[in-house]
């Protein structure tokens, strides 16, 4: 109980709320590291996993890339980056934007194959061109699946954005890793506590997003969704 | 005479074969380590998961709820969680099973739960119509038809453990993670590289030899 109350301490001190090492600037860095890779990701992602949907084309393509995706170590891929990289932001995001990308692309696809074949016909029937067909009826019936996988790669690249503090990027991680180098186990625990609540408040944060581009047709449906990709990187 | 000064530059290349052929036991080693961590967990996490995804699907009121709660804790990062554990169970192999059975088990009780939700309900009534008793029905019928959602689980968990077993480096265990993490503290390719094809050849070779054992286990399978 003794380490919780000098966590708790840890938080109150004026002096890790300021500074290059206090909380403000780390969180700042870990966001920004985090959402330039999702960005990077999901421009990548996004349009190949709804174009092959949306098609049918490479379905195992679609699917498989998760399961490498899932092969390969988040930690390796950040030390190999830097090796080839060398210092500072690049390795890290060039990592984290290939680790967002296969989640994001397999949901999509799976979200525009999912979409109701008598609705297409009807979108048809009702005279829309292919493009129309996929921006205002496919792609919106899509939206659930299609931020699950958005949500998932954010997460992970959240959590894998911690290890970067290993490869010297900033970000909560540094507290982590400090906290064990110097054996620092008030910092180690409460690095731990702050990497969880960002993962979490990605979690719901982009859950509420979500909500909000649902069309409310489809909110009667609501139940935690069973077809999201099991994704865990780090 | 003007000192010369000499710059060797001393080039590593990414793979060392000479220091390679010498350290194969160093390889070898952290192959085993990750192997009994990933199956620890992996194993562990189905003796735990069976009846938790049981409870969850014969309960309606448990499931969402059991569902929502698990993906909530499987956002929780890894090296978080075990940072969160180190000053209690310290650097310790218990420290990073509590973290790789805890993910192992979120992703396993989801797929027994998918698994057994998918059952037609005429193979249900059927089975109550030939006079089978709830435990006989979940145990002869409902299971084996949910095995190959529940093997599904079983491949991604496998797979997805063997990727966090690296992260476990940082506790000082990690197996193949411990030699990754060696490169980059050396500033030496050939553990880095060797480690890295290792670790994805190894989750490869787990996903499909399990692919490949259900095709044998599970013949009613191979169509799905």
């Amino acid at each position: 109980m003794a380490i919780l109350v000098r966590v708790v301490q840890w938080f109150t001190d004026p002096a890790h709320w300021t500074g290059p090492d206090g909380i403000p600037t780390r969180l700042i860095q870990h966001i920004q590291l985090s959402a330039e890779s999702v960005l990077i990701g999901a421009a990548i992602a996004l349009p190949i996993g709804i174009a092959l949907g949306h098609y049918g084309r490479f379905g195992n393509l679609a699917i498989n890339i998760s399961n490498v995706g899932r092969a390969v170590p988040s930690f390796a891929l950040l030390v190999l980056a830097f090796q080839v990289f060398g210092l500072g932001d690049a390795p890290i995001i060039i990592s984290l934007t290939a680790l967002a990308i296969p989640p994001m692309v397999t949901n999509s696809y799976v979200a525009m194959q999912e979409v109701d074949p008598d609705v297409k016909d009807a979108a048809r029937g009702m005279g829309y061109r292919e493009l129309a067909q996929v921006l205002r009826v496919e792609l919106p019936l899509a939206v659930p699946l299609l931020m699950a996988g958005i949500r998932t790669s954010a997460v992970q690249v959240v959590a894998t954005a911690t290890l970067a503090a290993l490869i010297a990027g900033g970000g909560f991680g540094r507290y982590i890793i400090d906290g064990l180098d110097q054996q620092d186990y008030t910092k180690l625990v409460a690095g731990a506590i702050l990497v969880a609540l960002l993962a979490l408040a990605t979690e719901l944060g982009l859950a509420s997003v979500e909500r909000l581009l649902v069309p409310r047709g489809m909110r009667l449906l609501r139940a935690p969704s069973t077809r999201r990709v099991t994704y865990k990187a780090a | 005479m003007p000192g010369h000064l000499f710059l060797v530059v001393y080039v590593d290349p990414w793979i060392n074969w000479d220091w390679l052929t010498t350290h194969v036991h160093v390889f070898l080693d952290a192959l085993q380590q990750h192997l009994v961590l990933t199956a620890i967990a992996v194993g562990v996490g189905m003796v735990i998961s069976l009846p938790m995804g049981v409870v969850a699907h014969r309960w309606r009121a448990l499931r969402n709820p059991v569902l929502t709660v698990f993906g909530i804790f499987y956002t929780i990062p890894s090296i978080a969680l075990f940072a969160l554990l180190i000053p209690y169970t310290g650097l310790s192999t218990l420290t990073a099973e509590i973290g790789l059975v805890g993910y192992a088990v979120l992703i396993l009780t989801r797929n027994v739960v998918v698994g057994l939700d998918a059952v037609p309900k005429d193979v249900l009534d059927a089975a109550d119509g030939m006079g089978y008793r709830p435990l006989a029905r979940l145990l002869t019928v409902e299971l084996p038809l949910a095995l190959p959602a529940i093997f599904a689980g079983i491949r991604i968990a496998t797979v997805t453990t063997i990727g966090l077993v690296t992260i476990t480096a940082v506790i000082g265990l990690g197996g193949l993670g411990q030699l990754i993490l060696q490169g980059l503290v050396e500033n030496f390719h050939t553990p880095l590289i060797v480690a890295t094809v290792l670790s994805i050849v190894l989750a490869l070779v787990a996903d499909l030899a399990l692919a490949g054992s259900q095709r044998v286990a599970l013949p009613w399978s191979r169509s799905a």
